[in-house]
């Protein structure tokens, strides 16, 4: 597949979002969530997806993830048409969504048990280096009822990255983390991508979230979700959230972010 | 240990005021056997062989009839809660069925079946299956969307994403209509034996009929007192694991 590259001269790319459009039927009207969206990821690239809330933002990632259909426009992965959910975009969503049935390694162990070039020694493994990475490898055998509202989200984190998914689909997934934790993910979410290379989509409303991970930012407009502004963050890696630069970019896209916080809100209400 | 304490004197106590009012003359005991009537009675019912037979017939019996129920029940409501279609015909029939007590089919059944076994063993499933059917459908309903697309994105899809996450979720909702359905299931064979005689065996029912019949009120008080020992057996030995896993694991309180 051709396409040009703004981002990484020589990568292909790995999803394509073609002029994407999708409305909701509520008791109270329609919503329109994304009006023709368009979006080029490369493979290996993160790009962190910011706009209002309500913006049509967690949609999209559920449109790519295969999980909700698009009503017009489609989705390509590696070059060939989503149709469905799979393994090979996996989402770690806003709610933890850990299974209460298992316990913390039960949920870590879940994806790796669908993978099945590994033995049960090696997923355990894994299983355990990514607790130990979310600093939760005391609480292996806790029941999911038992740990805090942050805990359980690095519970879904690990569970996220330990099959080592090509592509990673992340919805605001730090929202309900303590501003230490978070900084400290920041930190490793970065070292693993740059370790095992993988295409991460990382949406979010925080600017300065945005610009430390992402390679690159993309604007939405409140809804309908359009594609608005894209910025490149071209800085050294690992990134500190609270370094000078990137807080000069976050600054910029908060300024390109803020005439579109109020623009369609009579629309959305019709 | 000390509620292990509590609940014997409970019962040692009740036990006891019973003995007196009997023994003093408050209660004839052609009406109400004193305690140790009703436990010779047992002692001499095992020894001959009695009451572990009848027992033992109604156990099988009411065995039976829940796995067969379980086996037909469960799958059933699988198919309610997937299909439209299934929810449209047998899931309204199952909601009809389950509100009418299944001692309601026994004349039917004898009609059907005669005085045998197939009798009682369709009286036991009637009880069981429409409970069984509904909390599988109630229960897969109940499952948040969250889980099922969590577990997509991981690659997890048809039978894997039934049997690993669908019916795991709906355990709970399962488990209190499998206790349902048990409890049904029991009440109405009783019934069925205490009305029905059943050329084919003689389980407690009989028994109970028969001690009523011949005013043997130690055999009648015996056989209630053997009928809830198997009540709470079945509940301790069968349900209460699981149970406790659900408060465990899920983290709901304590029944």
């Amino acid at each position: 597949m051709n396409s040009t590259n703004q981002t990484a001269p020589g990568t292909a790319v790995k999803l394509a979002v073609e002029n994407v459009s999708k409305t909701f039927r509520m008791r109270h009207g329609i919503v329109h969530a994304l009006d023709n969206v368009t979006l080029r990821i490369h493979e290996g690239e993160f790009v962190c997806i910011v706009g209002p809330s309500g913006c049509g933002k967690t949609t999209l990632l559920n449109i790519i993830a295969g999980l909700e259909t698009p009503d017009t426009g489609r989705v390509l992965a590696d070059g060939k048409p989503v149709t469905g959910a799979g393994s090979d975009r996996l989402v770690l969503f806003q709610e933890p969504a850990l299974f209460p049935w298992l316990d913390v390694m039960g949920n870590v162990m879940f994806g790796l048990k669908l993978k099945p070039n590994l033995n049960n020694k090696e997923r355990r493994d894994v299983a355990e280096f990514y607790l130990r990475l979310v600093g939760l490898e005391k609480f292996m055998h806790a029941n999911i009822h038992e740990l805090s509202g942050g805990m359980k989200q690095r519970v879904a984190l690990a569970r996220a990255l330990a099959p080592n998914p090509r592509v990673l689909l992340m919805d605001e997934p730090f929202g309900s983390l303590d501003a230490l934790t978070r900084e400290q993910l920041y930190g490793d979410l970065q070292a693993i991508w740059q370790k095992r290379p993988k295409t991460i989509i990382f949406v979010t409303h925080n600017a300065r979230e945005a610009a430390c991970l992402g390679d690159r930012v993309v604007l939405l407009s409140a809804r309908p979700g359009r594609v608005r502004e894209q910025f490149q963050i071209q800085l050294p890696r690992p990134r500190d959230i609270n370094s000078v630069e990137v807080a000069k970019h976050s600054v910029e896209i908060i300024h390109a972010l803020k005439p579109h916080l109020t623009t369609d809100i009579e629309s959305a209400a019709e | 240990m000390k509620r292990w304490l509590q609940c014997i004197l409970f019962f040692g106590a009740l036990a006891g005021v019973w003995e007196w009012l009997v023994r003093a003359g408050v209660w004839p005991p052609t009406i109400v056997p004193a305690p140790s009537e009703v436990f010779r009675y047992l002692v001499d019912s095992v020894a001959d062989g009695t009451l572990l037979g009848a027992t033992w017939v109604t156990v099988r019996r009411l065995v039976l009839g829940y796995v067969f129920g379980f086996a037909l029940g469960h799958p059933i409501g699988i198919l309610i809660a997937r299909f439209r279609f299934f929810k449209d015909t047998i899931g309204l029939l199952a909601l009809g069925l389950q509100s009418l007590p299944s001692i309601c089919w026994a004349p039917l059944a004898l009609l059907w079946f005669g005085q045998t076994e197939t009798a009682m063993f369709f009286i036991v499933i009637m009880g069981s299956v429409w409970s069984i059917m509904l909390a599988t459908d109630a229960g897969v309903r109940h499952v948040p969307p969250i889980y099922r697309w969590a577990a997509m994105t991981m690659g997890s899809r048809g039978l894997h994403l039934w049997a690993k996450v669908i019916l795991p979720a709906a355990l709970p909702f399962i488990v209190s209509g499998m206790k349902q359905g048990w409890a049904f299931a029991w009440r109405s064979l009783m019934a069925a034996e205490i009305y029905v005689t059943i050329l084919t065996g003689f389980g407690l029912g009989h028994l109970l009929h028969y001690g009523r019949e011949l005013h043997a009120m130690d055999t009648v008080l015996g056989i209630m007192l053997v009928i809830i020992m198997v009540g709470l057996a079945t509940d301790k030995l069968l349900f209460a694991p699981v149970e406790r896993f659900i408060h465990r694991r899920w983290g709901t309180a304590r029944a």
